[in-house]
């Protein structure tokens, strides 16, 4: 079974996000870059669904030559190969962009199954898994925690609103992660040093046939970055006892804050 | 035709979703300041009736596609109705709630129609036909505006961030025709917990952490009932299996913004701040008195967690008698 991941370079969740001069964009300075903690869920679960029924798998990521970084990392799990769409038209790209250029390099390649993230946690989108399913005319299944590849079928326990559900589809779909489906792994020593022999393309644009025009004037554009309103300390309830601080806080709550 | 706004409801067994209201108010806003029609769309099976009530908050024509097939949630099913929709309609905006069902239903419609889509936004500002959205990024670090450009621009809206406000519409009900599709995804089982509220809706929100020391959440599940509020978890109480990642609030969770956030036993990691900072109030509790959730919240109590949340209920259901 040929997968694809779509993986995705971010910022980790602990780096401290700061706003560049140009108003548009962060500064790098002092972040740490990993792949999307999602899409570690998605090549964790590639190579189990490898481990049982064979094949490949394979990362696909569009961004920055940096990006080359986190599929080095992933091909370190286990991946067997990499392809990056790196172009300096990208750089202004929207999601639905991204979802075009990702769709015109899965096309190329192989595959019966696609993994993409719910999200991805730097512009918490949630959009570009569904887009690639959408143009490439591939069922989708949501927010999986639990899959079961049988038969060139695939069954789902994903998350909707209020509880999950089980559903079932034919290869090939797509589905995007949730948290549940997997403890992904850490690339191990041998498996650092297989890495880098293994294949990574990396393409452009031209490469896929995708003229810049097209992804390079996005309808969704960030046209301003400020800092949410900055939460500090605020003030600490005093008693001699826990019923004499409850009493307190409710009192606060109640009076002051009109939250209850 | 005048412009109009389409605001996409949500819900199940007739029941609408509170960010439907949240929605249709937000989009009435916006239709009355720039004489523009607010539509509602309802899918669903027997939904005919319960639509009706949209008409409160100011719908002024209610679409109904009432089938078997769209009973339960399908994007495949549900996106073939509305891009019908979106180009026999051509609306200016179209409006979602950000639920799990909203958020992959709008992804799925903007790449269909190749719309422009900002998600769970907590602001919209429309100017002279310009629209641009406010959105929490990186885990809501940033807020970013968002310009939105060419028709159909859709725009799916966070849970609690936008006031619900009733109006008269005329709310004239229109049935549409919706051919039946055999969808490629088949429901196979449901397991639905009914009676909870949803997390991401609720006014209170009780939150229990590493510092619970297992999965007996009692007192924390009786203080979200007092408030009428739901229960959640910080990661490091879903990793220990004490609670279900549904629970989980955070960067890689569920992002709330209730009036009324109570962090029990919760150090305030970056990445659960994250998924809770828009809430109004926040009130921590912890027994180690420089736990950084501290210098995040409104009200901080020091102690043991299981002396005073049962105070804390006791208390609250004292004003309430
Ligand atoms: C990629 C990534 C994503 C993550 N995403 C999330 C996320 O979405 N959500 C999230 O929550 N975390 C997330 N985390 C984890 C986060 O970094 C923290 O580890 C986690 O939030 C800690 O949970 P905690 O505060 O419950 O536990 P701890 O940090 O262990 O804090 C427990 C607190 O309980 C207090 N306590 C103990 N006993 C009592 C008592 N009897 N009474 C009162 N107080 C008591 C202690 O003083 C302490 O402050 C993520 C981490 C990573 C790396
Ligand atoms: N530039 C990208 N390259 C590869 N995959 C991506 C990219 N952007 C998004 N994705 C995939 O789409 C998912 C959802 O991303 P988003 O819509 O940006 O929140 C991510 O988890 C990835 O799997």
């Amino acid at each position: 079974m040929d997968i694809i991941v779509l993986l995705k370079q971010v910022p980790s969740t602990e780096s401290m996000i700061e706003i560049d001069g140009d108003g548009v964009s962060i500064k790098p300075d002092g972040i740490k870059w990993v792949i999307n903690p999602y899409d570690e869920f998605a090549v964790e679960e590639a190579l189990r669904i490898r481990e049982v029924h064979g094949g490949s798998v394979t990362i696909v990521s569009a961004g920055r030559e940096k990006a080359a970084e986190a599929i080095r990392t992933a091909l370190a799990m286990g991946a067997d190969k990499g392809v990056l769409v790196a172009d300096p038209a990208l750089e202004n790209c929207d999601g639905l962009g991204t979802a075009t250029v990702l769709a015109k390099a899965v096309k190329e390649l192989p595959h019966e199954l696609i993994i993409a993230g719910q999200r991805a946690v730097d512009d918490d989108n949630f959009l570009v898994g569904a887009a690639v399913a959408e143009k490439l005319g591939m069922p989708l299944i949501s927010m999986v925690f639990k899959e079961e590849v049988k038969d060139g079928k695939i069954t789902c326990h994903k998350t909707v609103d209020g509880g999950s559900v089980v559903v079932e589809a034919a290869l090939p779909v797509l589905f995007t992660t949730q948290r549940g489906l997997n403890e992904p792994r850490y690339a191990s020593l041998p498996g650092i040093m297989k890495a880098k022999k293994k294949p990574l393309d990396t393409k452009s644009l031209a490469d896929l046939g995708v003229n810049p025009a097209e992804v390079g004037d996005p309808k969704t554009k960030v046209v301003g970055l400020k800092t949410p309103p900055e939460r500090t300390a605020g003030q600490m309830i005093e008693g001699e006892s826990a019923t004499e601080k409850a009493a307190a806080l409710v009192r606060v709550l109640h009076e002051e804050a009109k939250v209850i | 035709m005048p412009n109009m706004i389409l605001a996409i409801a949500e819900q199940t067994d007739g029941q609408f979703r509170k960010v439907t209201y949240e929605a249709l108010s937000e989009g009435k806003k916006i239709a009355s300041a720039n004489g523009f029609e607010l539509v509602a769309v309802v899918l669903g099976s027997n939904v005919a009736e319960s639509a009706e009530a949209l008409a409160q908050y100011g719908a002024d024509r209610i679409i109904v596609a009432d089938s078997p097939g769209l009973a339960d949630f399908s994007s495949a099913a549900y996106v073939e109705v509305l891009c019908g929709l979106v180009e026999k309609e051509a609306p200016e905006l179209v409006l979602f709630g950000a639920s799990v069902q909203g958020k992959e239903l709008s992804a799925c419609l903007a790449a269909r129609c190749d719309a422009a889509l900002a998600t769970d936004c907590i602001a919209i500002a429309w100017e002279n036909g310009a629209a641009k959205a406010t959105r929490p990024m990186y885990g809501g670090k940033v807020l970013a505006d968002v310009q939105l450009e060419g028709s159909a621009r859709m725009v799916s809206l966070r849970p609690n961030a936008m006031a619900i406000v009733r109006s008269e519409g005329a709310g004239a009900i229109e049935k549409i025709e919706v051919s039946e599709v055999d969808p490629p995804v088949k429901l196979i089982e449901k397991n639905m917990e009914t009676g909870k509220i949803d997390l991401t809706e609720a006014d209170a929100v009780v939150s229990g952490g590493r510092g619970m020391g297992g999965a007996d959440y009692a007192v924390i599940e009786q203080l979200a009932e007092v408030l009428g509020g739901a229960v959640g978890a910080s990661r490091a109480a879903v990793d220990e299996g004490w609670r279900p990642h549904a629970d989980q609030v955070g960067q890689t969770g569920k992002v709330v913004s209730p009036n009324l956030y109570v962090a029990c036993g919760i150090s305030g990691a970056i990445q659960h701040l994250a998924g809770m900072s828009s809430a109004k109030v926040i009130v921590a509790i912890n027994k180690d008195p420089e736990a950084p959730i501290f210098m995040k919240s409104d009200y901080g109590v020091v102690g043991d967690l299981f002396e005073l949340v049962p105070a804390i209920t006791e208390e609250i259901n004292k004003i309430k008698s």
